[in-house]
């Protein structure tokens, strides 16, 4: 049966590259391991020689001032940015330099936008069934059924994220704060092994936050999550372990407090807050 | 809500039934107006009536194509013409093939312009278009193959917006220059033309006429119905996913530029269903059909028919064709104006076309009909 | 043998220039003897236009019944002594002698009853106007029946042409001397070399001698003189690669050798320059392209917005120049300058109209923006159609832009396409001089790159919307005025190039005005090189499929925009 599917499905005459679909590999330690990435935009190091190492289950927050290369190190294990060097690796056994969008997601990287992004022209409800983990090719996706399990399944995340009264209404009237809620739900319904997230409380208001905090941290522990965030009272209530990026590479590592009494890293936020302020 | 098998799923929307039925309607009150009514009654419609509205019929299912990859995938082709063209092409081969040896210059297999080219031997890519099946398969695999090349390199490049919208005004632009040839082998500028008959029905009698004005309502039916299937199946949702937001819905595990290309392909593959139905029906086809002025066109019966519904194609295709017909028959030089000026009216004050004033009325809370960016229509 | 149509004024002048130029190394290695040189022409050139009637007469007085006896002798049966009678006139060295031939050439000398010579002025219907052949004398008008045409023959014709161009080799004027040095390549024959060395020896004119040397040298060659290989090389006039060919018969190995290689040596030069006139050519189609694509590279490239109607706004520029030609008639070049303040006002007023009256509602809406232009170019379109004429228009290239400037024997440039040229440079560097130098091109790079940021630093975005729009519509309005020399001014004009200029600003990569330069001159290059190879039209096509080929390898362009802001 599976391998008439895979015969009648279409996108297999392309697939050349069909991600080898096995779990993770954590035995040999981290769950994502960044080593001497370089990428620069017309001469401009966005990120310049980075390491970088999560382990699995652990909840990190990366911290830095404006430009320190927080977005672009994303884009760069999403598979959006090519660096011009380094290695990247999702486990021990998968490049992730090798692969494209897709597939970098179909092995389990989530990541939420630092702008929410959301399918407005779609209801919650199919935001979420857009999300959910399923074979992603093309007759599979065209013939699609929904079925109980699947119900029940999307059901649970719009409790969990607070927009099951809102199931039914177009994702682009959401208020700002709900839109986030809807893509952190969206990235649930992936099941991802690694969850990236872009500056997730921006626009909420502080129950909005406490919310957040509170499911973020119940993620940590199952699934990994890497955590980009300006609004240091949230890293202080989530943080286990901060990452301090500036100017492209990594200027400290250690607990919320460890960091925070690091005079290089005082100097620079002061330096750039000054900056900020002229 | 999706408990159905895709292709059925049509069937259970209320818009779908009441195109269906309208179409349906609207067939067999021409048929009986055409046949059971006298000539020379004022309710009776003509032979040349019912051509024309068979025309219009074939226009309607090339909107839809094109609605399909403008509304839902967001993809603004203005290059379409040429998958119709080539449809079309391959349907006037083959009547090309039946005219046998009574051309003008008598030859029992080159046809007359060959002939009269000094050709000894038909092109290899003329050969097999004697045979019926053949040639119908060729309406739908030439303009799906063209489809298929042209978007696998566009769409794995990321080419999109803008620029995809001119590089398929130049591929529409560039097969018309090539199609102007001689040398290419389709009857250069004056095409292929002086048809005789199509599966041995003689194409100048009216009961030909009324049987292919038939075959074009049922290919809309059908392509509609396909496409109705389309978007509201999860793959028409990643679609409009894509439209909105491509990079989200790649981090989403989707392989977006495969799903464009496959909507893209059966898109043109419409297309060139419906250029197939429209050759026999004018009696020509030439390589104005190519012309970007043409493609563009059509566009316009989309947008004013309202994008992203089907049906609003169709209402458009309808609208805008009957409109010419009129126009060029009363005042020619008024017709550029109106369509200009209609360019510019539906894009300015009717962003959601007819449809979306009806829709107004008829307003459903929920439906998939409806899911025109509210962001598209507001920015 | 033709004659070549007598040249204009201007492409006189233009060979009096490079005439100049070629003879500048000869005669000054400094100014002052140029200047002297110049001196003596001009007193050389009084003295004779002084002396002439003075000696006219004198040699009237003698010699009269001199040149009676020489017309008479043309008035023969036969041909052959015909021929010898036309020698002798032409050896006399009579004053008249020119005049003589020329008439006899067309006909119009003929003999009265009494035995007189006359020439008739004008050999059309019954009367003819005539004056006597010897004093010159005007006879008033005579019956054609009472007078008798000597006649010729085809031979005679020839031989009398030559005879003429030899004439003319004594002739003051220049270009006289110029035209018939010319005529005399291939036509010198044994006869004619003796005098024709003395003749080069004191003729002043570099250029006139030089061709003199040519007309000798092709004799000599023919008479299988080896050394005359060596003043005939470098030469790419058509007559001298007949000589060779013909010498390549010759039983004279050595001779024949020197040809081949002399012919190959023309043949590699004749390479060199169709290779430059491919690209002189692929140049000025370039600069076409450039033209119409660099207003787009503003309004697509800066501003983002399709405009479909930007052909239109070329379209109204030619019109524009149309329409001054007809304000100012008899006046062509002014107009044409005229039109060119004109053309960028009324496509910038245009382009100003479209922008408020519709694109400005269409912000962030580059789809809907291309359809609504779209069907703004239909209207522009038909609007013309119906105004003006469905028919193509008549624009006056004026004289200083007509003809071409000859390289050599086998090259010359057509000046229309030259001066387009040097416009499309110059409206190039003046965009990019408004870009880089100028408050708008700081205001139009900051709301391009930040809109909301430029407005709150004070800067009217609205503002500088509509004067880019403006700018890019103006500079289509200088294309059409350009393009009015080159091409038909019509109603489809603009449709022509709407597509090929999107090409040209997406191949050269979108916001970047020098990708449009070289994006535009190398697409008209290939197109050129392509055409003798594939046909025009499949040349073309060649083009578009490599563009669209090439958008899918660098979506972005040849110079495309790198960074952040580029994703977005």
């Amino acid at each position: 049966m599976s391998i008439l599917r895979s015969l009648a499905s279409r996108d297999r005459v392309f697939d050349f590259l069909v991600p080898v679909e096995s779990p993770v590999d954590v035995r040999h330690g981290p769950i994502l391991y960044l080593e001497d990435v370089t990428v620069s935009f017309d001469g401009f190091k966005a990120i310049n020689d980075l390491n970088l190492t999560i382990d699995d289950g652990e909840l990190r927050c990366i911290i830095g001032p404006n430009g320190a290369g927080k977005t672009t190190m994303m884009d760069i294990i999403t598979g959006k940015t090519r660096p011009d060097s380094g290695k990247v690796w999702f486990g021990s056994r998968h490049d992730l330099l090798a692969m494209n969008e897709p597939q970098i997601a179909s092995l389990g990287i989530g990541r939420k936008f630092q702008k929410p992004t959301v399918f407005e022209a779609l209801t919650v409800f199919e935001n979420l069934e857009l999300a959910m983990a399923a074979d992603k090719r093309i007759l599979p996706t065209l013939t699609a059924r929904m079925n109980g399990e699947i119900r029940d399944r999307i059901d649970e995340v719009l409790k969990t994220i607070g927009l099951a009264e809102l199931r039914v209404r177009q994702a682009g009237i959401l208020s700002h704060g709900q839109k986030q809620w809807l893509e952190i739900g969206m990235l649930l319904m992936q099941r991802p092994r690694l969850l990236l997230v872009d500056e997730p409380v921006a626009g909420m208001t502080e129950q909005e936050m406490e919310r957040t905090a509170e499911l973020l941290t119940g993620l940590a522990g199952k699934q990994s999550v890497v955590v980009v965030e300006h609004d240091m009272g949230f890293v202080r209530s989530i943080a286990r372990k901060v990452t301090v990026l500036h100017q492209g590479s990594v200027l400290a590592e250690g607990s919320m407090d460890q960091v925070s009494s690091d005079p290089r890293v005082v100097e620079v936020y002061l330096g750039a807050e000054a900056e900020e302020e002229v | 809500m999706q408990s159905r098998s895709w292709l059925m799923r049509p069937f259970g929307e209320r818009s779908t039934l009441i195109f269906l039925a309208v179409l349906l309607a609207a067939m067999a009150l021409v048929t009986l107006m055409h046949l059971a009514v006298p000539p020379g009654h004022s309710l009776h419609v003509s032979a040349y009536t019912v051509n024309l509205f068979g025309k219009y019929l074939s226009y309607a299912l090339l909107a839809v194509a094109v609605d399909l990859v403008w509304g839902y995938l967001g993809i603004l082709s203005l290059g379409h013409g040429a998958f119709f063209a080539m449809g079309g092409y391959a349907m006037g081969m083959y009547l090309m093939r039946q005219i046998g040896d009574r051309g003008v210059y008598g030859h029992p297999v080159l046809p007359d312009f060959m002939v009269f080219l000094n050709w000894d031997s038909l092109p290899w890519y003329w050969h097999g278009f004697d045979m019926a099946g053949f040639a119908f398969l060729m309406v739908l695999l030439a303009p799906g193959a063209l489809a298929l090349i042209f978007g696998f390199l566009a769409f794995r490049s990321r080419v999109t917006g803008v620029y995809l919208s001119i590089i398929t005004q130049a591929l529409t632009f560039a097969l018309m220059l090539a199609f102007f040839r001689n040398e290419m082998g389709f009857g250069g500028n004056n095409g292929l033309t002086d048809f005789r008959e199509i599966l041995g029905f003689n194409l100048r009698s009216s009961e030909t006429r009324l049987g292919l004005f038939l075959a074009s309502g049922v290919a809309l039916a059908v392509g509609y119905l396909l496409c109705r299937a389309i978007v509201t199946s999860k793959l028409g949702r990643v679609c409009v996913a894509t439209r909105d937001a491509e990079a989200r819905t790649r981090f989403l595990g989707y392989r977006v530029e495969r799903f464009q290309l496959f909507v893209f392909v059966v898109s043109a593959m419409l297309a060139g269903l419906a250029g197939a139905l429209y050759v026999p029906q004018v009696g020509i086809i030439n390589p104005s059909e190519f012309s970007p002025l043409f493609s563009i066109e059509i566009v316009l019966w989309v947008a004013l028919g309202g994008r992203a519904t089907l049906y609003g194609a169709v209402i458009g295709a309808i609208l805008v064709n009957y409109a010419k017909t009129v126009f060029t028959g009363v005042m020619p030089d008024a017709w550029l104006f109106a369509l200009g000026g209609l360019f510019v009216l539906v894009t300015v004050f009717l962003p959601r076309g007819v449809a979306g004033l009806l829709s107004l009325r008829l307003r459903r809370r929920r439906d998939a009909d409806a899911s025109f960016s509210a962001k598209e229509a507001s920015a | 043998m033709r004659y070549p149509p007598m040249p204009g004024p201007a492409a006189v002048g233009a060979r009096a220039g490079s005439a100049a130029e070629d003879s500048e190394p000869m005669h000054a290695a400094t100014r002052g003897s140029w200047l002297m040189v110049l001196v003596l022409a001009l007193a050389f050139v009084l003295g004779l236009t002084l002396t002439a009637p003075v000696s006219a007469q004198e040699a009237e007085a003698a010699d009269d019944t001199a040149a009676q006896a020489l017309l008479e002798a043309l008035d023969v049966s036969s041909f052959s002594a015909k021929g010898e009678a036309i020698e002798a006139i032409v050896r006399s060295d009579d004053p008249r002698a020119r005049d003589w031939l020329q008439a006899l050439l067309d006909g119009r000398l003929q003999r009265t009853d009494d035995g007189r010579f006359v020439v008739a002025l004008d050999n059309s219907g019954r009367q003819w106007p005539v004056e006597d052949a010897l004093t010159g004398e005007a006879l008033g008008e005579m019956s054609r029946r009472d007078l008798e045409r000597i006649g010729i023959n085809n031979a005679l014709r020839n031989q009398l042409r030559s005879a003429i161009a030899v004439v003319d080799l004594y002739a003051a004027d220049v270009g006289l001397r110029r035209a018939s040095a010319e005529r005399l390549l291939g036509e010198v024959d044994g006869d004619l070399a003796g005098p024709l060395a003395k003749v080069i020896e004191e003729e002043p004119d570099a250029r006139v001698q030089e061709r003199l040397i040519q007309a000798l040298a092709i004799y000599r060659l023919e008479q299988g003189e080896f050394a005359a290989i060596d003043d005939l090389r470098g030469s790419l006039h058509p007559r001298v690669r007949v000589a060779f060919n013909r010498v390549l018969n010759s039983d004279d190995p050595a001779l024949v050798d020197g040809a081949r290689e002399a012919l190959n040596s023309i043949e590699q030069m004749l390479k060199v320059n169709r290779a430059v006139e491919t690209l002189y050519f692929g140049l000025s189609l370039g600069s076409v392209l450039v033209l119409a694509a660099i207003g787009l590279a503003i309004t697509f490239g800066v501003m983002g917005v399709i405009n479909m109607a930007h052909g239109e706004l070329i379209m109204l520029g030619a019109y524009t120049t149309w329409a001054m030609q007809q304000l100012l008639p008899g006046q062509p070049g002014l107009a044409l300058i005229l039109a060119i303040p004109a053309g960028f006002l009324v496509a910038a007023l245009a382009g100003i109209a479209i922008e408020r009256g519709v694109i400005q509602f269409l912000k962030g809406r580059p789809l809907e923006t291309l359809l609504a232009t779209f069907g703004i170019s239909l209207i522009l379109q038909q609007l013309v159609r119906t105004v003006i004429s469905p028919l193509n228009r008549t624009v006056i290239t004026p004289e200083w832009m007509s003809g071409s400037i000859a390289i050599n024997d086998a090259l010359s440039l057509t000046l229309n396409r030259m001066v387009v040229l040097g416009f499309a440079l110059v409206v190039f560097a003046a965009l990019v001089l408004i870009m880089r130098r100028t408050r708008l091109g700081l205001e139009v790079r900051a709301v391009t790159q930040n809109r909301a940021m430029a407005r709150s630093m004070g800067i009217r975005a609205t503002r500088v919307d509509i004067l880019t729009f403006a700018l890019g519509s103006g500079v289509a309005g200088l294309a059409g005025v350009a393009l009015s020399q080159l091409t038909n001014v019509g109603p489809n004009l603009g449709q022509n190039y709407i597509i090929d200029s999107f090409m040209v600003v997406v191949f050269g990569g979108v916001g970047n005005l020098w990708g449009t330069l070289v994006a535009g001159l190398s697409l008209g290059v290939i197109n050129q090189v392509l055409e003798p190879w594939a046909g025009a039209v499949m040349a073309k096509i060649i083009v578009l499929v490599f563009i669209i080929l090439f958008i899918q390898k660098r979506p972005r362009g040849l110079f495309p925009q790198k960074g952040r802001a580029a994703e977005g």
